[in-house]
Formats: structure tokens, C-alpha cells, sequence
């Protein structure tokens, strides 16, 4: 049986421990409230942009713009999002594995893919694997404006254009509630379903004309797309680290508890034990 | 005089929305002027800056790389960053100008960030250009 020192040691610490997943819970609600706020004042942008480049395309279904038609496949990116850090519950490894299994199923060499990672854990997890990562980002502020991510974003268009890949996906975890973020993959690259159920579509006058308009709005629709998953996954990172700060906190208090009665115990037992050896070294007197 | 809803929409949020009487901007083609009733159109805009007149009042808001959709009833401009002329950190911006006039001395051999030298260059004198028009 651990010692009445011992016991009481690891309640302090523990105290402690409680202490500093309490802090990093509230940092994180903070944050978490912040991004969900985010993520809600992009959603008009998006809904216009969106509304827009699929009349766009619609009107001009032959278009031959790069971005909207499929080409063979010789070459698949990966975009992944993950955090910096880790302590967020199973946020990272949720969309690693999903990631990891995918490629595992769809290709046989590192020479048919390429990964772009979005945050440290990811980009550690895969070049530890030996995989091709072709362009990593870490460093993202907890709230990413979009200049910060544009040009990453302009970049990894810019690799779909030059054919570094022929088609991309994205990875990343979906802020359902505070509670539940699922793992989405979508595929981004060549921009085949755009707006797909939208009700009406206006028809548009175009200048100078749809092509060159596709030209410059294309790129940019894809960057928001980027970027409106950049702000989802962050919303859920920090819901993610909020909720397993929570059960940690919850954890040591469950474990203070215990410990606290083994101490009084022990402290009860020690007592008992020493009026024991009073009553008989006095009778021993006697 | 009839009116026309504007909103200015970056992906940081939206940035304007009021009516006006007639919405004067740069499209890439040239200046365009919006009244209320235009045909829907979409147009590219250069990095320029947006005059929004009401009235006798004219308000400025600096937009770069983005669009500008007209419907019937609604005017909306789509840009990677939009500013009203009171919002300007003029400071900031002239810092900016420095520095993409400096880059751009410097690299005149290598064009490799030429290009985006040039752009953040256009980018702080619109603002300037726009923050100084609101006095």
C-alpha cells in the first residue's frame, strides 16, 4: 500500500494537471466560439461565389477552361488539414487514418500521389512514412485570415494547372457541433459538381466574356473552397480540444476523489494502527 | 431617386450593405457605372476603388480581385478584400507602398516575386488613394 506521502504527492499533482486542462478548455471554448464565427461569416461569400460560378458554367457548358474538365489520371493530391498541435482528442488521427487507408487502397507507388499538408501533425505523419509530401504549411493562426491562406491556396491550384497532379481531394474534419466533427473527403479538382442543386439560375451579361470571366473566377472559387475548409476544421479543432480538455479535467477529478479516500483511509489506518500500539505498550506496562 | 441594394462580401465577412443611387467602379474593361435596372451582368474588377453615391454623398470603399455581379435589384461585389475609406489603416499602408516599391528596386534583374511586388504596390496606393479621399 502506497505511503500517506506518496498519495498525497499524486493528488497535488493531479490537482495540478486538473488545473491546466481546465485553462486550455476555456482557451479553447474562446477560440471555438471565434472560429464558429469564422466559418459563419464566410458562408455569404461562399453561397455568392458559389451561385455565381455555377451559373457561369452552366451558361457556357462546352467551355474548355482546364479546371472544369477531367483529364487522365496519372497523378492524385491530397490536401490534409490538420492541427499544430496534438491534446484535441482524436481530431488528428481521425483524418490521418482515413487519409493513410485511402491511399493505401487506391495506389501502389509514392509516384502516384502527392500531399500537401495543412499544420505539423499531418505533414510529421506522413513524411515520417516516407511519402511524397510536395508542399507543407504550418503555422496557421487560430483564426486565418484569408490573406494568410491565399497564397497556399493559389499555390495548390496552381499545381492542379501545371499538372504537377490531375486531380485533387480534400481532407479535413467537419465542425458538425461542439461534440461531433466528421472526417470529410471531397474532391476539389476538376470542378466537375458545382452547385449542383442551386434553384435559379440567372443569365448573366458577360464583360468582357464567360470565358475570360472563368478565367479569373475559377482560381478564386477554388482558393474559397480551400479556405472555407481551413476555417471548418479549425472551428473543430478547437471543439475537438474543448470537449477532450473536458473529459480530462472530468478524469482528474474522478481520480482526486479516489485518491482522497485512499488517503483517509490510509491517514484512519495509520491512527488506529498507532492508538493500537499506545494501548498495548501501556498494558504491557502494567 | 431609385435605389439599388449593394452588399460588398469578402470571405472575412461582409463589408457594406446599404442602397445607393449609383455604384461607379474599374471593371477590367474599363470604368462602369451601375443605376438601378441594369441588366444582370458579371464583370472582373481591377484593384480600384468603389464609389458608392447617395445623394449628394459619395462614400469610397477599396476593393482588390474580385467581381461584381448586377441583378435587377441587387448589386454584389465579391472581393478578396474590401475596405471603406474610414476603416483604412493609412499607416499601414504607406508602410506597405514603401515596401513593394523597395522590393521592386531591388529585383530588377530576378522577376520572380516582380509580379507580386507590382500587385501589393497597386494594392497600398489604392488604399491610400481611397483613405485619402475621405476627408
Amino acid at each position: 500500500m502506497a505511503s500517506l506521502r506518496d498519495i498525497k504527492n499524486r493528488i497535488t499533482s493531479t490537482k495540478k494537471t486538473s488545473q491546466i486542462t481546465k485553462a486550455m478548455e476555456m482557451v479553447s471554448a474562446a477560440k471555438w466560439n471565434r472560429g464558429v464565427m469564422n466559418a459563419k461569416a464566410f458562408v455569404p461569400y461562399m453561397e455568392k461565389i458559389q451561385e455565381v460560378t455555377a451559373s457561369i458554367a452552366m451558361g457556357s457548358k462546352d467551355s474548355n477552361h482546364p479546371m472544369l474538365n477531367s483529364r487522365p489520371v496519372k497523378k492524385t493530391g491530397y490536401l490534409v488539414i490538420t492541427s499544430d498541435r496534438g491534446l484535441a482528442g482524436a481530431y488528428n488521427s481521425n483524418v490521418l487514418r482515413q487519409l493513410y487507408q485511402t491511399i493505401q487502397q487506391r495506389h501502389k507507388s509514392n509516384d502516384e500521389f502527392a500531399i500537401i499538408a495543412i499544420g505539423r501533425v499531418g505533414r510529421d505523419f506522413f513524411q515520417s512514412r516516407g511519402m511524397n509530401v510536395v508542399l507543407d504549411i504550418v503555422g496557421i493562426a487560430d483564426q486565418p485570415s484569408f490573406a494568410e491562406i491565399q497564397d497556399i491556396a493559389s499555390n495548390t491550384v496552381g499545381m492542379f494547372s501545371d499538372g504537377t497532379f490531375d486531380e485533387l481531394y480534400i481532407y479535413y474534419s467537419h465542425y458538425v457541433s461542439a461534440i461531433a466533427q466528421e472526417v470529410t473527403d471531397k474532391k476539389l479538382l476538376p470542378l466537375t459538381d458545382i452547385g449542383g442543386a442551386s434553384t435559379k439560375l440567372t443569365s448573366y451579361e458577360f464583360e468582357p466574356n464567360a470565358e475570360e470571366i472563368l478565367e479569373v473566377l475559377l482560381p478564386q472559387y477554388a482558393e474559397s473552397l480551400i479556405y472555407g475548409a481551413l476555417l471548418d476544421s479549425k472551428a473543430s479543432e478547437h471543439a475537438a480540444r474543448m470537449t477532450a480538455m473536458r473529459n480530462a479535467t472530468d478524469n482528474a477529478k474522478e481520480l482526486i476523489n479516489s485518491l482522497s479516500l485512499s488517503y483517509n483511509r490510509a491517514r484512519q489506518a495509520a491512527i488506529t494502527q498507532e492508538i493500537t500500539e499506545i494501548v498495548g505498550g501501556a498494558a504491557a506496562l502494567e | 431617386m431609385k435605389t439599388i441594394k449593394v452588399s460588398v462580401v469578402t470571405p472575412d465577412g461582409p463589408v457594406y450593405e446599404s442602397d445607393v443611387e449609383m455604384v461607379s467602379t474599374k471593371a477590367s474593361t474599363g470604368e462602369l457605372g451601375i443605376l438601378p435596372g441594369h441588366i444582370p451582368m458579371v464583370a472582373p474588377l481591377q484593384i480600384g476603388a468603389v464609389r458608392l453615391k447617395n445623394g449628394s454623398k459619395n462614400e469610397f470603399i477599396a476593393v482588390s480581385g474580385g467581381f461584381l455581379e448586377v441583378r435587377p435589384e441587387q448589386v454584389t461585389i465579391l472581393a478578396q478584400s474590401a475596405e471603406q475609406s474610414s476603416e483604412i489603416d493609412l499607416e499601414r499602408a504607406l508602410k506597405a507602398k514603401e515596401r513593394a516599391e523597395q522590393r521592386l528596386h531591388e529585383r530588377k534583374q530576378e522577376n520572380i516575386d516582380f509580379k507580386r511586388a507590382e500587385l501589393a504596390l497597386q494594392r497600398a496606393i489604392n488604399r491610400i488613394s481611397v483613405a485619402e479621399r475621405r476627408i
